[in-house]
């Protein structure tokens, strides 16, 4: 992702996004690029084990997992966002998240941390082409030369495209 | 301070829908000819309690209806007015008033205040015919009353088993205590208290005012009488006896001659009676069994008094108590469970014990496992010690699994209700019975069948029994029976409506099938042709009705039943009846399951969907045009379902006949799953996949194996008809 386009967009944040924002996220990789996800919505994090796969299930669902007694999908963001490589090992981390009520699993490249965030860190998100709409993007966070890209995790799981939870009550 | 009550609103709620419940089921059982009194007590106690909630929390509207309620009740419970068919009608009418008051006040929909008003108006009504009714009845029904009387009289008869309680009409009393200690003011206040009971009439009034002897007619129970006594009166001088004329001694022939003069005879005993007490109390040391030996210088008879006093006082309390015990006995029979203990607990809390209890047991399971490698000798304790936990977990599961359970009564208990509304709508004269109330299922279960089976009975009643002339016509009593019936079988629950009614007529029901274009011919099984009657749109009655005849609802049922994985079956015979039974598992939360192999993935399908298990011969194999495959089981040729195909997995057997063959039979239909091994039966506790993700094709659920990993459940319903529309 260019540089330059983070910083083409500094201006002040607007309080449509600055007013709803939780203060800390929790980082984490895809590939090369740098997530944040609010640290409230997530409810653990724990290694990816046996996993039992779904019959004709989009290829980013890669199964559900027994989370004490409760079942839980889980969803390779790699995958999702074509971002690194997809293979599985003792380092490969899945993010628990609680979100729209429900409990699933996202598989990650690895857990940076939990940082930080002050309202004049975050900018607003400029529009750019990406495999990610932007709509399901917060907003990018600066800290020192690191880039966040600030994921409204709860819109993005509930939305129709990934197809988790069924949109018509029918 | 609203806001502290609020938190209370929602237990006011569910007390007053128990106690509406309770109610309905009191009025129900209440026979109008001859009322419980310890019903209409209880109908009273729940509209008190009803209007005391309500008065707590401002609900006007349910206050100013329950007090109407109580108005009349008390009435009748005092005597003061029979109770009449329409008063229980009102009663009915006045519980769903304020059943629509509770929703509304619960913010589930709007009370209507015209229906409210209307009925307050009935009772009110109803309250003040009092007078007027009371001295009608005394004289229209001048025969009847003579009845009481006579049944009174053979009652007594039967060592006057009959309980004070049972009789209306009130009893008289004989009351003696000795008045010592107690000044002129308290006695007076206490003969006012009396008086209200009911009639008081003094039977000896001596001067000394150390002893005080009197009758006392009323309604009120002996423990009525007893407690407004024991304020001012030490208990234990204080002796109330049932003032019957005769005693256990005297027969049926004996009782006979006297119901002519029996008021006669009653007051006649009753003051030889207490003309023999004055002889004996006259010393006054009859009333103390306490006191010290009766003084030497007594003649003979006032001892053999003194000696027997006692004796007949004891004589007295113990049929009392006997009788007491025997109408509460009587009560408790009559209304099971109602006192029972328990408690609320909110449902997600025992989902979450049911959880953590399955975690438990795989947690167990894994234990087990690893401790099997260990040898038995060197870890002797390790292995008593896991065989110990084993029995522990699979206890503890047995229990947290019975919280779920409910007896079916919970359902039953609403038809006599339905029974009784439709049946006067319809003018007919039904009876409904109930057997197996306490057969459990599930929670969840009980729910989702409350509505089918109230479908059920209703057209049962609608298009099965007939009307009283037809039944006599056809030389059946006038009244017909409507029969629920719940037990267990296996597995299973069943749960049965049944009618002696007109029974279920082929003919007609394939000429309806063939005028809607249904594909039927006159050969079809009756099974086959009973089933019609749940097709979608599908009705025989000649006139709709708003009870039923639209043809809509039955294939609801169906759906429904087949929706919580049960079937249903008719049996009917034309002018003998019909009875349709349902089959439901236990319970929703567990499964028999058969696991089965496809690659690296496993599979559990349920058990009862599942006929025979085969390898078969790669003869037995055919194609049809080319791709479809069937094989032939004993003379049948089945579709062949590869479970790999559907699932897109990768199988270690691609050839049919190196696999193996699960039969499956669902909604009549058979076909042939394949699968690369059987693996195992089991329990498996039903996990949902929807909760947290998304209904899946051909998979119903999900559950957790012993290992800890995730099974699919396999939708084999909708398997075998996807494989059916794909032949067809």
């Amino acid at each position: 992702m260019p540089h330059e386009q983070s910083k083409i967009g500094t201006i002040a944040p607007s309080n449509s996004i600055t007013s709803h924002l939780a203060n800390e996220f929790l980082t984490f990789r895809l590939g090369e690029e740098e997530y944040g996800i609010e640290i409230l919505k997530v409810q653990e994090i724990r290694g990816y084990d046996s996993i039992t796969h779904i019959a004709n299930a989009p290829e980013f669902i890669k199964g559900v997992v027994n989370l004490r007694g409760i079942i839980v999908p889980i969803i390779d963001m790699r995958i999702k966002f074509r971002l690194g490589n997809a293979d599985y090992d003792q380092f490969t981390v899945v993010i628990i998240l609680n979100v729209a009520g429900r409990v699933m699993g996202i598989v990650v490249d690895g857990v940076s941390d939990v940082i930080s965030l002050g309202t004049d860190q975050m900018r607003p998100t400029p529009g750019f082409g990406s495999v990610i709409d932007t709509e399901y993007i917060m907003g990018l966070g600066t800290v020192d030369e690191r880039m966040l890209i600030l994921i409204d995790i709860e819109k993005l799981m509930s939305s129709s495209d990934m197809g988790l939870i069924e949109q018509s009550i029918n | 301070m609203s806001t502290d009550l609020e938190q209370f609103y929602e237990i006011f709620f569910e007390e007053s829908s128990e106690l509406l419940a309770d109610m309905e089921t009191c009025l129900l059982r209440l026979d109008v000819n001859s009322p419980d009194l310890e019903d209409l007590n209880a109908i009273f106690r729940a509209a008190h309690s009803i209007k005391g909630g309500a008065g707590t929390f401002g609900f006007t509207d349910m206050t100013e209806m329950t007090h109407m309620l109580e108005t009349l009740l008390d009435k009748l419970r005092k005597g003061e007015l029979e109770v009449r068919s329409e008063m229980v009608d009102a009663f009915l009418r006045a519980g769903d008033i304020i059943k629509g008051q509770l929703a509304g006040h619960r913010g589930e929909g709007q009370a209507d205040p015209a229906a409210a008003a209307a009925v307050c108006e009935e009772l009110k009504r109803l309250s003040d015919e009092t007078q007027v009714s009371a001295k009608e009845n005394l004289v229209s029904n001048a025969k009847s009353e003579l009845m009481p009387i006579e049944q009174e009289v053979g009652e007594i008869a039967e060592m006057a088993t009959s309980s004070p309680a049972e009789v209306a009409s009130g009893l008289t009393y004989c009351i003696e205590f000795s008045s010592a200690g107690i000044n002129s003011a308290a006695m007076e206040n206490l003969f006012a208290n009396l008086q209200q009971l009911g009639r008081l009439e003094k039977v000896v009034s001596t001067d000394e005012k150390e002893f005080c002897k009197f009758k006392l007619t009323t309604s009120k129970s002996e423990e009525d009488i007893w407690e407004t006594l024991a304020f001012v009166v030490d208990p234990a001088k204080l002796k109330i006896e049932l003032d019957l004329p005769v005693r256990s001694e005297i027969n049926a022939s004996e009782a006979q001659t006297l119901i002519s003069n029996v008021t006669a005879t009653a007051s006649s005993v009753g003051e030889a009676e207490s003309a023999a007490a004055n002889i004996s109390s006259e010393p006054g040391y009859g009333f103390f069994p306490g006191a010290p030996a009766a003084p030497k210088n007594l003649d003979g008879s006032d001892l053999t008094e003194n000696s027997l006093q006692p004796k007949s006082i004891d004589n007295g309390k113990n049929d009392d108590q006997a009788v007491s015990n025997k109408s509460s006995k009587k009560a408790s029979a009559a209304a099971p469970a109602s006192e029972a203990s328990s408690i609320r607990v909110s449902i997600e809390k025992v989902d979450q014990m049911i959880n953590l209890v399955g975690e438990l047991v795989i947690t167990q399971a894994m234990l087990a496992q690893t401790a099997s490698q260990f040898d038995p000798v060197v870890f002797e304790k390790l292995h008593s010690g896991m065989n110990q936990l084993e029995r522990n977990t699979r206890d503890l599961q047995e229990s947290v699994m019975s919280i779920r359970m409910m007896p079916i009564s919970f359902v039953f208990s609403r038809y006599p209700r339905v029974v009784r509304d439709l049946a006067a709508k319809l003018n007919k004269r039904v009876e409904l019975k109930t057997v197996g109330e306490n057969t459990e299922l599930d929670k969840g279960l009980i729910e989702k069948i409350a509505d089918p089976l109230t479908h059920l009975v209703r057209n049962s009643l609608d298009h099965g029994i007939e009307i009283p002339e037809k039944r006599v016509a056809a030389g059946k009593s006038a009244q017909g029976t409507i029969t629920l019936r719940a037990f267990h079988q296996g597995g299973s629950i069943i749960i049965e409506v049944s009618d002696d009614g007109a029974g279920l007529n082929r003919g007609k029901i394939l000429a309806k099938a063939k005028e809607r274009g249904l594909p039927v011919h006159d050969g079809m099984t009756d099974q086959e042709v009973w089933l019609l009657i749940f097709e979608a749109g599908f009705s025989t009655a000649e006139t709709v009705t708003d009870v039923s005849g639209r043809g809509v609802g039955m294939d609801v049922v169906k759906r429904n039943i087949q929706g919580m994985g049960g079937r249903i079956d008719i049996e009917s015979a034309l002018g003998v009846g019909t009875r349709i039974s349902i089959r439901l598992p236990l319970t929703l939360a567990i499964l028999d399951g058969l696991s089965v192999a496809v690659g690296d993935q496993m599979f559990i399908v349920p058990l009862n969907y599942i006929v025979e298990s085969l390898q078969p011969t790669a003869a037995d194999i055919k194609t049809v045009s080319g791709h479809g495959r069937v094989v032939q089981v004993r003379g049948e040729y089945l579709p062949v379902i590869a479970l790999h195909e559907i699932f897109n997995l990768h199988p270690n057997v691609t050839a049919v006949h190196e696999g193996i063959l699960v039969i499956l039979e669902a909604e009549g239909y058979k076909a042939a799953l394949f699968v690369d091994d059987l693996i195992g039966q089991h329990q498996v506790v039903i996990k949902s996949l929807e909760s947290n993700y998304r209904r899946v094709q051909g998979v119903s659920g999900a559950t957790i194996m012993g290992d800890g990993k995730v099974a699919l459940i396999l939708d084999t319903a909708a398997l075998v008809m996807a494989s059916q529309q794909e032949a067809v």
